[in-house]
């Protein structure tokens, strides 16, 4: 029996381990354990404001804080009944679209990047690309900080609107930035082709939103590919959560079913054709073939975001006026969920609220919660194609495979260690 | 030399090293400068001490923790809170006001697997050099700490209020104009007042200022309506298990 041991599966957000014990070709256990501590977002939302959630749960998470802020808002203005106009609903997708550029180039750049040029990390890496990927970060990142007032847990967005209207030509300015980013998105697309990644197709539900109107990000019906076509407040009805003893990360299930993907392969296999026209191009020259079975393709449907998502922003801002941005509203109590697309796949949040205002109880479902079971499934049939090569590299390439799906382990709730034993 | 550094979590939402990584164009300029020995975020290079600056972000909540950051306090020479949650548990701390059991319970529904204490800032179990507080700390207050451990001064991190930057900015005032329950009088500053600057009260994230009136604050949000539990969970939220909070916190 050999047992190999590395000793933490870096360059991924939070802490966990990978157990993995093989056979031959055999897996005989694999468990994909998170143990960051917890902390209890759920208790300790109870008894504080309607009003406190939104600032509460951005601190679920430091990557992916905008969609559990757009989540709770939308959750809480459903219980109280808030219409909110169109401008609103503009600025809440335009900031939505900053934190997913900011979140794919930070996965992409910084933390993916490195498995393709085979270095440690990129701090290695030519300075010059280094510096033109970080300058496309940054205009993700400087749009949610223009509209949100912060980079990091944004402070602008309330129930029933925003406290500030952002400045047009403040907007405007960032405009040029995007045009800039954009090219040094196109021209990454060689970077994270297909032939720089295993061939592996795995047939499993994916799972995203979708709206005719657009390309899904706040709102949208929850469907797949496998026939699931429900609204969000139907969520609790057809997924269901299960604790297991080795992690303190709930696994989810389609009820009846098995495991699901969520996030950017997921949106890109189901919304394909809302992409925009040079998204669709990129994906043409990258090897992949969308709809994609392959969970390496995650990598490239991120960048097709970017682009496109890019090109979004761009009519955003050019259709945006300033005027109020914030509604008025009555307390009343009642319970609702919401879901958005976070970066990384589906984030649902529901609260009930009593008629004082104060939160009863709440369910927060991140999409790191929906795809571990999904990791650990995929895991699972990928080892076999990959048990003849030396524990090192088994180790690598499931590390390399856990990051394609870019687990956030804070938003889980929960460092990743990988443990490969050959028996 | 260059500075060698380490960035550690622990009980956190990792917003503060995210921070730190905003500073994007500006990375290359700062691994002239410094060596990342260990940030499992971002490399997958893990070197062992001496660091010469730790950088810890997260609050402490398990025995593991406690073990941990004695381990990386002894081995390094400058060692910094990074963020409210490693100053004094920041919002993970909201908890240590529930009874534990009761806090398990409502998350997992079979919570005897789950192993967790009271959360405390990392100065309950080690000796802190700089605090960086703020959830998160703005970019700036910590590139000050690297120039500053690299030149080997004192960085310099503001004591004054944020009302005293947020009236540099020429905001009205939303405490006395407005009536709204703004933290501002009793909040560090360096934030650049940035929630003023956006129409919102300052929610209180940088904690407590060095000298902070309390009792005044306390009174001020009365006169303007807050009931007690109100005031309660205005200074139970980033900074509840400050010294200088408890009391209030106690209310
Ligand atoms: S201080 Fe705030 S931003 Fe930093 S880790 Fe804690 S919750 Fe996250
Ligand atoms: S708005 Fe708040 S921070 Fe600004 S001066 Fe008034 S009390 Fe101070
Ligand atoms: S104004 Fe207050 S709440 Fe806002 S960022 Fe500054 S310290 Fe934090």
């Amino acid at each position: 029996m050999k047992t190999v041991r590395i000793g933490y599966l870096t360059r991924v957000e939070g802490k966990a381990e990978l157990d993995l014990t093989i056979d031959g070709e055999e897996v005989k256990d694999l468990k994909l354990k998170i143990y960051e501590e917890p902390r209890f977002f759920e208790a300790l939302l109870i008894g504080r404001s309607f009003e406190e959630a939104v600032e509460l749960t951005s601190r679920i998470c430091g990557i992916c804080y905008v969609t559990h802020q757009l989540s709770s808002v939308r959750a809480v203005e459903k219980v109280l009944g808030v219409e909110v106009n169109d401008r609103i609903r503009l600025l809440r997708r335009l900031i939505a679209i900053g934190g997913i550029i900011s979140s794919h180039c930070l996965h992409l750049y910084l933390l993916a990047l490195p498995d393709v040029l085979g270095l440690p990390d990129v701090f290695t890496a030519d300075p010059k690309l280094l510096v033109k990927a970080l300058r496309l970060k940054a205009v993700g990142d400087k749009l949610v900080e223009l509209i949100g007032g912060r980079g990091v847990h944004p402070v602008s967005i309330v129930v029933g609107g925003f406290t500030y209207t952002p400045p047009k030509d403040k907007l405007m300015e960032l405009a040029q930035s995007l045009k800039e980013a954009k090219k040094t998105a196109v021209e990454s697309v060689p970077l994270f082709s297909a032939d720089k990644f295993p061939k592996f197709e795995v047939d499993c539900e994916r799972v995203a939103l979708s709206n005719p109107e657009e390309y899904a990000i706040n709102e949208g019906r929850v469907k797949s590919n496998k026939g699931l076509d429900i609204s969000e407040d139907e969520f609790r009805a057809f997924i269901e959560e299960t604790q297991v003893p080795h992690s303190t990360a709930k696994h989810s299930k389609v009820k009846g079913r098995g495991s699901y993907m969520v996030g950017p392969l997921s949106r890109v296999n189901l919304n394909f054709s809302q992409l925009s026209d040079d998204a669709r191009e990129a994906a043409e020259a990258s090897g992949f073939k969308f709809p994609s079975s392959n969970p390496f393709a995650a990598n490239m449907a991120r960048l097709l975001e970017v682009i496109s998502l890019i090109d979004e922003a761009l009519e955003l801002i050019d259709a945006y006026r300033e005027g109020p941005v914030r509604v008025p509203f009555q307390v009343k109590g009642g319970s609702a969920g919401a879901i958005t697309e976070a970066p990384r796949g589906m984030n649902y949040h529901w609260y009930s609220i009593g008629d004082d205002g104060l939160i009863k109880a709440a369910d927060i479902s991140p999409p790191t919660c929906q795809n571990a079971r999904r990791v650990e499934d995929d895991l699972r049939e990928y080892v076999p194609t990959i048990a003849h090569l030396s524990e090192k590299e088994i180790a690598s390439r499931c590390a390399m495979l856990i990051r394609a799906y870019d687990p956030c382990i804070s938003c889980a709730v929960h460092s990743i260690e990988v443990k490969v034993k050959k028996l | 030399m260059k500075l060698k550094v380490g960035v550690f979590k622990f009980t956190s939402c990792s917003g503060c090293q995210v921070e730190l990584i905003r500073m994007n164009e500006q990375l290359p300029e700062l691994l002239n400068l410094v060596e990342f020995k260990y940030w499992a975020m971002a490399s997958s290079k893990l070197e062992d001490g001496p660091y010469d600056l730790a950088l810890v972000e997260g609050a402490i909540s398990t025995p593991e923790c406690i073990e941990e950051v004695k381990a990386i306090r002894e081995k390094s020479r400058v060692l910094v809170a990074l963020g409210d949650c490693a100053v004094t548990g920041g919002v993970p701390s909201i908890r240590n006001w529930m009874s534990q059991r009761e806090a398990e319970t409502i998350v997992y529904p079979k919570p005897g697997c789950i192993r967790s204490t009271r959360v405390y800032g990392i100065d309950e179990y080690v000796k802190v050099d700089y605090y960086l507080k703020g959830c998160p700390p703005r970019l700036e207050n910590i590139l000050e700490v690297f120039k500053a451990v690299i030149l080997g001064v004192k960085p310099r991190l503001r004591q004054h209020p944020v009302c005293v930057e947020c009236k540099f900015y020429e905001n009205e005032c939303l405490l006395t104009t407005y009536k709204q329950p703004c933290m501002g009088p009793v909040t560090a500053a360096g934030c650049g007042a940035i929630c003023p600057n956006v129409g919102r009260v300052c929610e209180g994230c940088y904690g407590p200022m060095s000298d902070p009136n309390i009792a005044s604050m306390v009174e001020r949000l009365k006169e303007i309506g807050l009931s007690d539990d109100e005031i309660l969970r205005k200074f139970r939220k980033y900074a509840g298990m400050s010294k200088l909070y408890r009391e209030v916190a106690k209310l």
